[in-house]
């Protein structure tokens, strides 16, 4: 069967971390890092890469789309 | 269940990408607040521009409040109103380059306040606009006072125990108001809070921008949004309180596609 992987790669210096990827996520991969960005934002970032099956939800409900999603379909 | 584990660098390659960031919106750090439905509606006001590849034949109008620097992000001609005159100043647009798709982006204190006349008035005309309105609810760029669309009980600045209907008078549901012109062709009222909302919205705003071409009306698109700073909440909990409070007063749905 074939299984979907995902990945989210965030922009980190336009991320807020507003949190709303974070609840938004339906596999909880994100999380907001205890590191910060320029302006001090503690930023959102995979912290369970392998329950990602790149659905954008994270990159819909982003209000400063700094999320891009990729996708895989694995065969077998 | 070991299987051919790609590590995450395989997955991010160009071929498989699914989402990124639309190209009319340009790479200026938006200055909303963490978590403001703003920057959802703006990054959807992009996509649909770029699919609809209409980039070269759009022309929005800014409002006063929050949104006032909505031109440092989008990628389009914009021109600015003064407050609450967006629906005059996209009239004079739109008669003037008829092949133009025009389009205001205005929150409730522009739009529901100081603008109800010209609001009304453009409507009533059935200018060939898309309306775009942000309603939260309160003043949020001047420090979350009440609005006309502040909710029963909703606290805000000006109302620190809350909206009082004996002093001030009831919300204004000026979508509602809107339906019963006969120059409006679509009246919708949207929300941006999770995926399936924001898919739905795109939909919404998207069939207001190819309406807005067939002469038949103006095509009004709330979007019941949060402010969570002036809310004083915090992002999620700001949603989660809009789906609570905001919704039984603000119903969500199509209200009139004609």
């Amino acid at each position: 069967m074939a299984k979907i992987k995902g990945a989210v790669v965030v922009d980190t210096e336009r991320c807020k971390g507003c949190n709303l990827c974070v609840v938004a996520c339906p596999t909880n991969v994100l999380a907001l890092a205890t590191q910060v960005n320029s302006k001090g934002y503690n930023y959102s970032y995979m912290e369970q890469e392998n329950a990602c099956v790149g659905c954008s939800t994270c990159a819909f409900v982003c209000p400063d789309a700094c999320i891009t999603v990729y996708k895989v379909k694995l065969d077998k | 269940m070991s299987q051919t584990n790609s590590s995450i660098n395989e997955i991010i390659k160009p071929e498989n990408l699914v989402y990124k960031k639309p190209s009319v919106l340009n790479d200026n750090p938006m200055h909303y607040c963490p978590g403001c439905s703003h920057g959802v509606v703006h990054k959807l006001l992009a996509e649909i521009i770029g699919e609809m590849d209409i980039q070269e034949d759009v022309i929005g109008i800014a409002p006063v409040g929050c949104a006032v620097f909505a031109y440092k992000y989008l990628d389009i001609d914009f021109q600015q109103a003064a407050h609450g005159r967006a629906p005059a100043l996209a009239t004079a647009i739109k008669r003037l380059m008829p092949e133009k798709y025009v389009f205001t982006y205005q929150g409730d204190g522009d739009l529901a306040a100081i603008g109800t006349s010209e609001t009304i008035h453009a409507c009533n005309r059935g200018e060939n606009i898309v309306i775009i309105y942000i309603n939260n609810g309160i003043y949020g760029m001047t420090g979350g006072q009440m609005a006309p669309t502040t909710i029963e009980g909703m606290k805000s600045s000006t109302c620190p125990f809350g909206r009082d209907i004996s002093l001030n008078g009831y919300p204004l549901n000026i979508t509602d108001l809107l339906v019963r012109l006969e120059g409006t062709r679509y009246v919708t009222r949207q929300s941006v809070h999770t995926s399936a909302a924001v898919r739905k919205t795109k939909k919404a705003i998207q069939k207001a921008f190819v309406y807005s071409m067939e002469g038949k009306g103006t095509s009004i698109v709330e979007i019941v949004s949060t402010c969570n700073s002036g809310w004083k909440m915090t992002p999620e909990g700001a949603n989660d309180w809009m789906v609570e409070n905001m919704f039984p007063v603000y119903s969500i749905g199509d209200l009139k596609d004609i």
